[in-house]
């Protein structure tokens, strides 16, 4: 299949406009010698057969296991209107708008989304978003550096450990010096990690819910590093932001999270949305594109990209970040979610989340030899013992319809027999009653 | 046109949820519960339709008009590709799944797809392996420096600078930067384009980790010395690392693996026709010579002996995570379906036709817009309204705008940085001759205009919902959020 | 375009400096605000910060531009002005005036021989035109 629309008789008739008399001719400078050694691919072919050929792909994944992992990526519903609002190509086929005459659709939206993230943080600017939740972790680590001048960074152990590998991972050539506490009775450590502070503290980082699933309340760690002229970063699950204390009320300066559970697929890794917000007297700091309100020269409200000076395109090596092309669509899609949704639907997934892992957490708890791990309050996921190896559990699960959740042995030494148990609203009783009889089958049969 | 919030209605509902099904009402102890209210908008779902379609009427895309942006490949993005990512078995698959014991098993197809998919990117490149996790150019750029960086750790070099041209897109300078590199950039011979052989000789030493080039470059010319230049920072063990921004234009002519390039990087949503997304998600897989494969980021994807996919993770030098998973799924499957729509010749057949219609639109242009490099030109030509402000004080921004009245998307203003006055002009292949012979018309009716009513020109546009936004109250107002 | 004052010296990257008594004043020129345009937000060395001379102190945004700032001479910062976090765009208007950005104290002597006269700088500004 080719999607050129020129015939060979156009062709021809162009490259006759142009003086020339080959299309070999319009390659000259590759030297001869640069030419491929090779371009051995596969023969082209229909649609039809194209289709058919992914269908069968398709069909070799086994994605209709009833989801009971989350551990960051959740399986929420996602109403019918924002695929087909999401789908109109007037936004997919565009491009960042630099252009805001032919942009004010995609601006307007980005402008609407930045403050849906700020109405659910509780913070005064967001941008336009970032790759994902990680990436948008290290971003703020980047910025609290950069702000502060300071070198070192406290990470606290309830941070999702992919996002802290990923966050060592970006600084493994930069002098920076990170100091992990780990969590005590599922909450963050506060002995330690004050501890840990000093002056030459750039930021702690944290999360809510934790990847634990255990809530928190950080007020007294942010006014503790206030004191201390240390900005305080907060990993957040936006789902769970309709009812939990959010980062503005509790002081944080920064919060980032991974968008996913706003109307994004699983889609086995991506893409996913990074979102960051925070205060405004932190705003040139911020990394990423920023969507402004103003007015045509006619007096015509208008949208446009704003603060660019921050911006690899114009600061270059200087930029707050190296970040070009994000993640719009998936930042469009968020905001469609939460515009459908709105305040009460919100509310509900959030409730609904709440009352199903609480009603699978005491039926867990009923099975003979697990534990359910009776620390600190959580939201949608919850931590439960085994009397066996976690990881040998779920492959033994999913023979029976279940992604039964997440082996925390994969992360936390010494954890092996613990399991993450996540439910969302999309999951039934029938379906947490299922779960139930197959643990009982899988342990005791 | 109002923001969504305004037009919130008390009580109104968007979508219906299921009943509370389970017998128990979870709490969350009022220590940890949100205090203030959660202000978010009231609609049915024919309000928020309403709202988004007319957004989407205020937008263009590549399925609205000719969109030339020089430097972003806006290609036709296939249907078909759409379809095979909204399957469901790709859609719904959780990204843990393949790491959870014997879990790799029921993710068969899409581990297939990253598997394929990383064999057909090194063949079309000529490079020896690739990791498919960077979520954006930038992002394989940032990539690409960290394995650059890992690679002289282990080898105990003590490299402290990237040479960059001065015509790079800015997000070389600042990938290299992040990554802990100081950046010098090196000239570009005024004369011909090209990278200055001469001064980058001088500038190169011990000190250089690697040397950061887009070839065809950002004024849209081949670099004929390309090997001289590999050959050059491999002799100080300098990395020569390739920015695929512009891969479009030599897809099966010339391939960077095949000329010493050590590291390159791939923009999926450009070369490969993924749709742009108003912005992103693109997806910039990472291609390395076999000297830095160790270095990749884990998790790998391998197949077996049996023709199964699994994923690998002992790989004790490589960088580790830099994505949560493997990268924009989605986006490298529609990339993978394009590449098997076309085949070897259709991407050849891109290449050569994005060739021919930038090289017939500059040379119907060239006559009455001064054209810095009139030689042959790769997918995209840089031209210059230098004579259009000199004679009549039009800039190059006002031309874009004025085509924006003649219907089309404007090209890129203002890049590279060493052209003044640039407009940068990518037709891509899917473009007809009957648009490009359109877009020109446009082209020259403006460029006439500029001369008979400059201030006609400087008017545009005056088709569109807004124009010329105040982007200097926008600094100053700080208005980010409707609050 | 104003003149260029012939009271100061310049750098090559479009600062200048006079010389009060003790204390060294430090603005950009007139060249500098015009290629930048509206400038939005300027950052300034803090007070009591020792600056070397060509070391960079801060930098100046406008809405499509950014630029560096670097100091002329070593020396303290004695003050900065303080007008400018609210109105920078008084650069743009009043460059070599109301327009300064920081006062050096304590200067390092005999670096005056590194930096530009009025007459010079307007050459060079020529050359890069």
């Amino acid at each position: 299949m080719s999607y050129v629309a020129n015939t060979a008789v156009e062709r021809a008739r162009m490259l006759e406009a142009c003086g020339f008399h080959s299309i070999d001719e319009l390659f000259a400078d590759i030297p001869p010698e640069l030419a491929p050694r090779s371009f051995a691919l596969p023969p082209g072919r229909s649609e039809l057969e194209t289709v058919a050929h992914f269908r069968e792909l398709a069909d070799r994944n086994y994605s209709h296991l009833v989801k009971f992992v989350g551990a960051g990526f959740y399986d929420h519903f996602i109403p019918a209107a924002v695929d087909a609002l999401a789908g109109r190509s007037e936004f997919y086929t565009s491009y960042t708008p630099y252009q805001p005459e032919m942009s004010q659709g995609m601006l307007q939206a980005t402008y609407e989304y930045q403050s849906h993230i700020c109405r659910l943080t509780d913070l005064e600017v967001a941008n336009a978003s970032l790759y994902d939740g990680g990436t948008a972790l290290y971003e703020a680590c980047q910025m609290a550096i950069h702000a502060t001048g300071r070198p070192k960074v406290v990470v606290d152990g309830g941070v999702n450990p992919i996002y802290r590998r990923m966050l060592y991972n970006y600084t493994a050539n930069l002098d920076i010096e990170f100091h992990e506490v780990e969590v005590c009775h599922g909450q963050t450590d506060r002995e330690n990690l004050f501890g840990a502070l000093d002056e030459n503290t750039a930021a702690v980082i944290l999360q809510n819910p934790n990847f634990f699933g255990v809530v928190d309340d950080h007020s007294d760690v942010t006014a503790r590093c206030r004191d201390l002229g240390i900005l305080t970063i907060q990993s957040v699950y936006p789902v769970a932001l309709a009812v939990l204390k959010t980062p503005g009320e509790m002081g944080v300066d920064i919060a980032t999270g991974e968008g996913q559970s706003l109307g994004i697929p699983l889609s086995f890794g991506g893409p996913y949305l990074g979102f960051m917000a925070t205060r405004k007297k932190l705003v040139r700091k911020m990394p990423g594109r920023l969507v402004g309100r103003t007015v045509d020269r006619e007096g015509r409200e208008a949208f446009v990209l704003t603060l660019q000076a921050r911006e690899q395109h114009v600061r270059r090596e200087k930029a707050t970040s190296n970040i070009c092309t994000n993640q719009a669509l998936c930042a469009l899609r968020a905001h469609i979610y939460l515009s459908l949704l709105g305040k009460r639907g919100l509310e509900q997934v959030a409730s609904l989340c709440l009352n199903k892992a609480r009603y699978a957490r005491e039926r867990l708890g009923t099975i003979r030899g697990v534990q359910v791990m009776e620390s600190s309050p959580t939201f949608n996921e919850f931590t439960v013992r085994l009397p066996m190896d976690a990881g040998e559990f779920v492959g033994r699960m999913i023979d029976l319809g279940f992604a039964a959740g997440f082996p925390l042995g994969r992360y936390y030494a010494g954890m092996e027999n613990f399991l993450l148990v996540s439910v969302t609203e999309k999951r039934t009783r029938y379906e947490i009653g299922r779960l139930a009889e197959a643990m009982e089958a899988v342990l005791w049969q | 046109m109002a923001v969504i919030f305004e037009k919130s209605v008390p009580g109104r509902r968007g979508v219906a949820l299921p009943q509370n099904d389970v017998p128990v009402v979870g709490e969350v102890p009022t220590a940890y519960r949100r205090g203030t209210p959660l202000r978010l908008c009231e609609l049915s779902e024919l309000d928020v339709v309403r709202h988004f379609t007319e957004l989407s009427r205020r937008n263009v895309g590549v399925d609205n008009r000719f969109y030339p942006l020089g430097s972003c490949t806006m290609k036709y993005n296939p249907k078909v590709c759409e379809k095979v990512a909204g399957l469901e078995g790709f859609v719904n698959l959780h990204p843990l799944l393949p790491q959870l014991r014997r879990g790799g098993m029921l993710t068969q197809g899409a581990l297939a797809v990253l598997y394929e998919l990383e064999q057909l990117l090194c063949e079309i490149t000529g490079m020896h392996a690739f990791t498919l996790q960077p979520l954006a150019g930038a992002h394989g750029e940032l990539t690409g420096m960290m394995l650059i960086a890992a690679y002289h750790r282990d080898r105990g070099n003590r490299k402290t600078e990237v040479l960059i041209p001065d015509e790079a897109h800015g997000t070389n300078p600042s990938s290299a930067a992040t990554a802990g590199f100081k950046v010098r950039p090196a000239p570009t011979d005024r004369e011909t384009g090209a990278l200055d052989f001469q001064a980058l000789t001088g500038m190169i030493g011990e000190q250089t980790a690697a040397i950061m080039m887009t070839n065809p470059n950002t004024l849209g010319l081949f670099n004929s010395e390309i090997q001289r230049i590999a050959d050059l920072a491999h002799r100080y063990d300098a990395q020569l690392y390739y920015d695929g921004a512009n891969l479009n234009a030599t897809l099966g002519r010339f391939r960077p693996g095949d000329a010493g390039f050590d590291v390159v990087h791939l923009n999926l949503h450009k070369t490969f026709g993924t749709p742009h997304g108003g912005g992103g998600p693109g997806a910039g897989p990472v291609g390395v010579r076999e000297h830095l494969a160790g270095f990749l980021p884990i998790s790998r994807v391998v197949k077996r002996s049996d023709n199964t996919y699994a994923l690998e993770y002992d790989f004790p030098k490589s960088i580790g995570y830099i994505a949560p998973f493997y990268g924009n799924f989605l986006v490298l499957l529609r990339a993978y379906a394009y590449i098997r729509l076309l085949g070897a010749d259709g991407l050849r057949e891109a290449a050569e036709n994005a060739v021919l219609n930038a090289n017939y639109v500059m040379n119907r242009l060239k006559d009455v817009y001064d054209v810095p490099y009139p030689g042959t030109c790769m997918h995209e030509f840089v031209i210059s309204a230098k004579r259009q402000l000199d004679a009549c004080g039009v800039k190059a921004m006002d031309i874009a705008k004025a085509l924006i009245d003649a219907g089309f998307h404007p090209p890129t203003v203002y890049f590279p940085l060493i052209v003044r006055e640039a407009l940068m002009i990518e037709p891509t292949e899917t473009e007809s001759k009957q648009t490009l012979d359109r877009f020109i018309a446009a082209m020259r009716q403006i460029a006439h205009l500029c001369e008979t009513d400059p201030e006609a020109v400087k008017r545009a546009p005056l088709t569109t919902s807004v124009s010329r936004p105040d982007e200097l109250r926008a600094v100053k107002q700080m208005d980010f959020a409707a609050l | 375009m104003n003149k260029t004052p012939t009271d100061r010296l310049y750098l090559e990257s479009h600062e200048w400096v006079r010389i009060e008594g003790d204390l060294a004043v430090v603005g950009i020129t007139d060249h500098a605000q015009d290629a930048l345009g509206d400038i939005t937000y300027v950052e300034l060395p803090e007070v009591g910060q020792r600056l070397t001379q060509g070391s960079e102190c801060g930098s100046i945004e406008s809405v499509k531009a950014a630029s560096d700032l670097f100091s002329p001479l070593s020396g303290t910062v004695g003050e900065i002005n303080p007008e400018l976090e609210d109105a920078p765009e008084i650069i743009n208007e009043d460059p070599y005036g109301k327009g300064w950005m920081f006062k050096l104290r304590d200067l390092d002597a005999g670096e005056t021989g590194a930096l530009l006269d009025a007459a010079a700088y307007e050459k060079l500004v020529e050359e890069e035109a």
